[in-house]
């Protein structure tokens, strides 16, 4: 789960971790009034869930309480595009407000899990405030990493040599190295599976803060920290997906015409791959589970249908826990009840095959099924064309 | 032959009278797997499925002599299931449980690092040796007895796989889901290892997904170590970057684990790789100059 900078800095600040002084507000009349409790000289910061917010528009730096607000009611209700939003961008409804710092350089510092490691992985660069993505294709040599064993944690020497390594010394590599701690701390404690700090930065008087904070929590560990979860901002998500999710099915929305319904997400994946390999594009993922019911069959049709881009369906299952003919009551009952305008292609194997082939065909309403997923693909694409 | 598991397995099932882990020990029973016993905190001493039911893993393998374990705990405790079967000597856990947080993972993983038992999963749908016996969730119906080895990162896209393959009159050897997470015990390397110097496997097929490295490893290893034909697919080649595919692994990051990376960097290794799913069942015959029925 991906939250916001302001709560990201919250959960560090909690831990220990120096960040600016700030208030988050949902209103450009609060705007003037935390300026000047800031002093003044502020700078404004779009809250969505994406980087790359700086060259979109969304953190700007306001001279006066009067310039901050009305900088801030620009950017509510913008629409930001940034690198990372992809092409509809997201519409600004928080906006945190921050005192400005004389910032004399500007550090990277990450923490996650490395795959192939299995470990926590610190990494820490003197080449802040740029996308670490790049640092790391173009200059690998300035990102320095340590390895962290899960039995110990972070020892102190690490984050020394971290602090060291991008070139600090003195008091501002002390507060560095303390911050690294507290940052493993806060990691540990709050169940993440990725910490950003980009830039942490040191001032002119050799303070060392957090000015930026991505926090990517695990979901799967939201049953341990009910607290955490009120962190979720359902404006940041898609409404057919949140839907999706109270049926614990797993649905993406995507750009084309073909509307999609799978079991397992490797086969989900494999036949949105497959559509686009005949020519189509797939208008979601939709994986519903390995034990789906008619229920959330229902309710997985009828979120599909929901978008309306989608002219033809897909529906792709293999069934092995899930029988043929539960998949098949449920498919009849959603078009029965939803009088499904578009065509609806059917490929089904596994268990119980015969019996749901035999209902689908009995049932009086008009599917194409196919044997295998190739033909499927084709059909599909063909009737949506159409 | 087979790998890793055959008709001499002495499988025991932890969370055996939940119900996903009764209806999956029965399969295995019919599917001819020995399942010797189960274990459930608070219900030892008792009969489930035909089997006795224990409180412990170690009281499991000390009275029946178990060696592979199969996991079907809720995700809260199912680290903590892996550890205790790593403890108790077992050789090969198999766990099936998706949705483990990543650091209760990462700690089980060290934890097994000083013993000697190999891990599958999690959110694996396990393994199946074609005729022999099964630990896990894939159906046993679709496979049948053969020279094809399967790995797979993915469940139903695997079931896809062999069904391909038994269409075409291709039986399996082993076929083994490693999982869709990002921390997973056995890698693609490991079980191509087992398949190169398995004599009764004669070709491998490899399904990979968007994310991570493993199938730039496997490919690393493939060019190296392995003389057998493989067939690749990797799932998610229209995936969206930054948006996880329902695996928690299967995710798009900084531009990196790409479907086209991963296709290219097996390519280059020999693997012959499909851009379709549909296409791993005959290009697997190609591979083995068998006659298509």
């Amino acid at each position: 789960m991906n939250i916001h900078e302001y709560q990201g800095k919250k959960l560090l600040a909690r831990h220990g971790v120096a960040t600016p002084r700030g208030e988050v507000v949902f209103s450009a009349a609060e705007v003037a009034d935390v300026a000047r409790r800031l002093g003044g000289r502020v700078i404004v910061k779009a809250q969505i869930h994406a980087g790359g917010r700086g060259k979109g528009g969304g953190v700007k730096v306001a001279d006066d309480p009067a310039a901050a607000e009305r900088i801030a009611g620009e950017m509510f209700g913008m629409t930001l595009v940034t690198a990372q939003t992809g092409t509809g961008g997201r519409v600004v409804s928080r906006v945190l407000v921050e005192e400005a710092l004389d910032i004399a350089s500007e550090l990277y510092l990450g923490l996650l899990i490395d795959r192939a490691l299995r470990r926590p992985l610190m990494m820490a660069s003197a080449a802040g405030g740029m996308e670490i993505e790049q640092v790391a294709a173009e200059t690998p040599e300035l990102i320095h990493k340590v390895q962290i064993n899960p039995g110990i944690g972070l020892a102190s020497f690490q984050a020394r040599r971290l602090a060291d390594a991008v070139g600090l010394t003195g008091p501002p590599a002390r507060q560095a190295a303390a911050l690294m701690e507290r940052v493993y701390t806060a990691f540990r404690s709050v169940d993440a599976s990725l910490i950003e700090v980009n830039p942490l930065v040191v001032t002119a008087a050799g303070d060392v803060l957090a000015l930026d904070a991505k926090v990517t929590l695990d979901d799967n560990t939201l049953f341990r920290h009910p607290e955490l979860s009120e962190l979720r901002d359902l404006a940041e998500e898609e409404e057919l997906e949140i839907e999706a999710s109270k049926y614990a099915l797993n649905y993406i929305r995507l750009d084309g015409t073909i509307g999609c319904m799978v079991n397992g997400a490797g086969l989900a994946m494999a036949t949105m791959d497959i559509i686009k390999l005949a020519g189509g594009e797939p208008a979601n993922f939709l994986d519903v589970g390995g034990g789906a019911d008619t229920e959330q069959i229902r309710n997985a049709f009828r979120i599909l249908l929901s978008d309306t881009k989608v002219r033809a369906v897909l529906i792709n299952i293999f069934g092995g826990i899930l029988r043929c003919d539960v998949l098949a009551e449920g498919v009849i009952g959603a078009v029965t009840e939803l009088g499904v305008g578009v065509p609806i292609v059917i490929r089904m194997e596994g268990t119980n095959v015969d019996e749901g082939k035999r209902m689908l065909r009995e049932s009086g309403l008009n599917f194409t099924t196919a044997d295998s997923m190739g033909e499927a693909a084709r059909q599909v694409v063909q009737l949506a064309a159409r | 032959m087979a790998v890793l598991i055959d008709k001499q397995t002495r499988l025991v099932v932890q969370g055996l009278t939940g119900r996903e882990g009764s209806f999956h020990a029965r399969q295995a029973v019919e599917y001819g797997t020995q399942v010797v016993g189960g274990v459930t905190p608070g219900k030892g001493g008792t009969t489930h499925e035909g089997v006795p039911v224990f409180n412990t893993v170690e009281s499991a393998v000390r009275a029946t002599g178990a060696n592979v374990s199969v996991i079907f705990v809720p995700p809260p405790v199912a680290a903590d299931a892996v550890m205790e079967a790593g403890d108790a000597g077992i050789g090969l856990i198999v766990c099936i449980t998706e949705g483990i947080p990543i650091l209760d993972m990462m700690r089980a993983l060290a934890f097994l690092d000083d013993r000697d038992s190999r891990l599958i999963g999690p959110n694996s749908p396990g393994l199946i040796s074609a005729g022999q016996a099964k630990a896990g969730i894939i159906p046993g119906h679709i496979c049948r007895e053969g020279r094809v080895g399967i790995v797979s990162k993915s469940g139903t896209l695997t079931y896809e796989a062999i069904h391909q393959l038994t269409l075409l009159g291709l039986g399996q050897t082993t076929c083994v889901g490693i999982g869709g997470d990002p921390l997973i015990g056995t890698t693609f390397v490991d079980v191509l290892r087992l398949f190169e110097d398995d004599e009764a496997t004669a070709a491998v097929v490899l399904i990979g997904e968007i994310g991570g490295t493993a199938e730039e490893d496997a490919a690393a290893f493939i060019r190296d170590h392995v003389r057998k034909p493989i067939v690749g697919f990797i799932a998610g080649q229209t995936a969206p970057p930054g948006r996880r595919m329902g695996h928690a692994g299967a995710i798009i990051s900084g531009g990196k684990g790409t479907a086209a990376e991963k296709m290219a960097a097996l390519s280059e290794a020999g693997v012959i790789v499909v851009q379709s799913p549909s296409d791993i069942g005959t290009a697997v015959a190609v591979a083995l100059a068998h006659d298509v029925v």
